[in-house]
C-alpha cells in the first residue's frame, strides 16, 4: 500500500533535482546560504522540514539512515522522521553512528568520529547568524558579500561586558574556510570543534527560511572569539551515570522534586556502545535509575 | 593654516545636482573643503541641505556632478568610482556621520561600550581589553562617566546620546565628519555644552566638518565658512564672520535679521 502512493523518499524527482543543485552550489561555496524553493512537507515548520528535504534528495535505496534529536535516537522528532523515511523510502535505518551513511540531526554532532562515507544533515531553524543584530535581509546579504562581520563581534563583546565571559553556549557563530560566517544551527558550542576538518560532508537545511548551506569534508571551521577571551568548549562538570564517560556532552536529568539529579550522555548511541563494551558491570546503576 | 593651504583639498564637490523626478533636491553645488576646516551649510527647511549631505556621503547618487575625496594615501579619487567595499571601509574609518536623531546613529540595543567599539571591531580589532580601553578613553573625552560604559543608550539623556554618537564616530580617528543638525532637539544649556565639546574636538583633531544647520548661532560658533542655500541652490558663500556680519543677498539678510537679539 505504501509504495505506489509516494515517489521514493516522498519528494518528486524534479524537486530533488532542484535541491541537489542548491546543495552542489552550497558545497562549492562553503558556508554560503543558498536559497532554494522549499516545499511544504507533511510536518510543521520547526520540526525539521529543511533537514528532511535535504535528506530526501540525497537518500538512495542503499543508504542506511540514522536520525537523532538532541543526540538521542528515541525521542519524538527522531522517531517520527525515521518512520517517515521507512514509510516513504523503505531504506534501512540504524541507531549506530558507525553503520549509518546518512545521519539527520537536530542540534548535536555524534561523539564518535565520522568518516568520509557519511553525510551529516542538520535541521536549521534560523540560518542567518546576523539576524538578531541586523533585521534587514538585504543588509545581511550585503554584509556577507563584503565579508563585513564586525557586528558579530559586537554580540560577543556584549556577552563579555554583561557576563564576564562569552555566554553564547549554542548556535555559536563560526567562520567557514576563512570566508563566510555561519550559524552552525543550535548545536551546543561543545560540538563546534568537531565541525572543523571533519571527514564527513555536513549539510544544513532550513525549510521555513528556504536556505541550504554546507561544510565540505576536511574544511577548516573557526569559532569566532577575542584574543584575550578565546573560544572555550563547554561541558557540564560530571560523568555519565550510565557509562561513566567524562568526555561526552551531558544532559542533566532531574530525578525527583528534592534536588536529585544525574548526568547522562546526550548521545545515546555513544553511551550504549560504551556500556555494551564494558559488559554487565553497569546494569546495577541502570536498574537503580527510573526511566 | 599656512601649511594646510598649500595642500590639496580633502573634499571637492563639482557641480552637484540632484532631482527627485520633477522635484529639485539641489542644483550645481560646488565647493572645496580643506583639512581642519569647518563649513556650515545653512538655509531653511527644504532648501536642499540634507540632500547635499546625502550626496557627499554617497548615500544617494547625484543626477549630475561628482564628489572627489583625497584618500589617506594622498590620491584624490571620484567617490562614485569606488567599489562598495571600499566605500564602506572609507565611511567607517575615515568618515563620521552625526545624525540629528541619535537613535539613527546608534545601536540602541547594545551597550555604550559596544557602540563605541563597533567600528574598531569592524576594522579587525580582536582584543577585548584594548577595545574596551579605547571605548573608556573616548567616553571620557566626550564627558560621559566611564562607569556607564555597560549601560544601554536608551538609559542616556538626549545630550549624552548625542555625545555618545560623536564618540562612536571619532574612535577610528576619521578626517571628515558630516553633521546633520547635531544640536537639534536639545535644550539650550545642553546645546552649549555639546557645541563647546565639538569645537574643542574639531580643533584638537584637525577635523574637516560639513555642518548642516538652520541655527545661525551654531554656525557662527563652530564654522570657518558658511554656505547659504535656498531652493536647492547656493546663493551666498564666504567666511562666517563676513556672511553673518555683512550679508549680501536679500535672503541672507533676512536670515540674519531673524535672529532674536540676545
Amino acid at each position: 500500500m505504501n509504495a505506489p502512493v509516494y515517489n521514493f523518499a516522498y519528494l518528486d524527482e524534479q524537486t530533488k533535482r532542484m535541491i541537489r543543485r542548491a546543495i552542489l552550489k552550497a558545497v562549492a561555496i562553503p558556508g554560503y546560504q543558498v536559497p532554494f524553493a522549499s516545499r511544504e512537507m507533511p510536518m510543521p515548520y520547526g520540526w525539521g522540514t529543511g533537514g528532511v528535504q535535504v535528506t530526501a534528495s540525497i537518500l538512495g535505496p542503499d543508504d542506511v539512515l540514522k536520525v537523532i534529536d538532541q543526540g538521542s535516537d528515541d525521542t519524538t522528532n527522531a522517531v517520527s522522521i525515521r518512520n517517515f523515511f521507512i514509510k516513504t523510502a523503505g531504506v534501512r535505518t540504524t541507531t549506530s553512528t558507525g553503520e549509518a551513511t546518512v545521519i539527520q540531526t537536530r542540534h548535536r554532532i555524534p561523539e564518535a568520529a565520522l568518516g568520509e562515507h557519511q553525510i551529516l544533515v542538520f535541521q536549521v531553524p534560523i540560518p542567518e547568524p546576523l539576524r538578531f543584530l541586523e533585521p534587514r535581509e538585504t543588509e545581511t546579504r550585503r554584509m556577507h558579500a563584503l565579508a563585513d562581520y564586525g557586528l558579530m563581534h559586537v554580540k560577543l563583546y556584549e556577552d563579555i561586558a554583561r557576563h564576564g565571559h562569552i555566554a553564547t553556549t549554542y548556535a555559536y557563530p563560526v567562520k567557514v574556510d576563512s570566508r563566510y560566517v555561519m550559524d552552525p544551527s543550535p548545536t551546543p558550542k561543545f560540538d563546534n570543534p568537531k565541525m572543523s576538518n571533519c571527514a564527513a560532508l555536513q549539510l544544513f537545511g532550513a525549510g521555513r527560511e528556504k536556505r541550504v548551506y554546507a561544510i565540505p569534508p576536511h574544511t577548516g571551521v573557526e569559532s569566532l572569539d577575542f584574543e584575550d577571551h578565546p573560544f572555550e568548549r563547554y561541558r557540564l562538570d560530571g560523568t555519565c551515570a550510565f557509562c561513566g564517560a567524562n568526555d561526552s556532552f551531558l544532559d542533566e536529568v532531574i530525578t525527583d522534586d528534592r534536588g536529585g539529579r544525574m548526568f547522562v550522555c546526550s548521545d545515546t548511541d555513544y553511551c550504549e556502545t560504551r556500556r555494551s563494551q564494558s559488559g554487565a558491570a553497569e546494569t546495577m546503576a541502570e536498574a537503580s535509575v527510573p526511566r | 593654516m599656512t601649511d594646510t593651504l598649500q595642500e590639496e583639498p580633502l573634499l571637492i564637490a563639482e557641480g552637484l545636482s540632484k532631482s527627485y523626478g520633477r522635484q529639485l533636491g539641489c542644483r550645481d553645488v560646488s565647493f572645496e573643503l580643506y583639512e581642519g576646516e569647518v563649513m556650515a551649510v545653512v538655509g531653511e527647511s527644504g532648501s536642499g541641505k540634507t540632500t547635499l549631505l546625502n550626496l557627499l556621503s554617497t548615500q544617494i547618487a547625484p543626477t549630475a556632478g561628482r564628489v572627489l575625496y583625497r584618500m589617506r594615501d594622498g590620491v584624490t579619487r571620484d567617490l562614485a568610482a569606488l567599489g562598495e567595499a571600499e566605500r564602506r571601509l572609507l565611511a567607517r574609518t575615515d568618515w563620521g556621520f552625526v545624525h540629528q536623531d541619535p537613535a539613527m546613529g546608534l545601536r540602541m540595543g547594545v551597550s555604550a561600550g559596544a557602540n563605541v567599539g563597533e567600528r574598531l571591531m569592524a576594522v579587525g580589532w580582536r582584543h577585548y581589553g584594548r577595545i574596551r580601553g579605547s571605548a573608556t578613553n573616548w567616553l571620557h573625552r566626550v564627558e560621559i562617566d566611564p562607569a556607564r560604559i555597560d549601560d544601554m543608550p536608551v538609559t542616556y539623556s538626549g545630550g549624552m546620546r548625542q555625545r555618545l554618537q560623536v564618540a562612536r564616530n571619532l574612535v577610528t580617528q576619521p578626517r571628515l565628519i558630516l553633521m546633520d543638525e547635531p544640536t537639534g532637539g536639545l535644550d539650550v544649556s545642553v546645546q552649549a555644552r555639546l557645541l563647546d565639546l565639538l569645537r574643542g574636538l574639531t580643533a584638537d583633531l584637525k577635523l574637516s566638518v560639513v555642518l548642516v544647520t538652520h541655527d545661525l548661532a551654531v554656525a557662527r560658533l563652530l564654522s570657518h565658512r558658511i554656505t547659504v542655500m535656498r531652493q536647492g541652490e547656493v546663493i551666498e558663500a564666504g567666511l562666517t564672520d563676513r556672511v553673518l556680519d555683512d550679508p549680501q543677498e536679500p535672503y541672507t539678510q533676512l536670515l540674519v535679521a531673524s535672529i532674536l537679539p540676545p
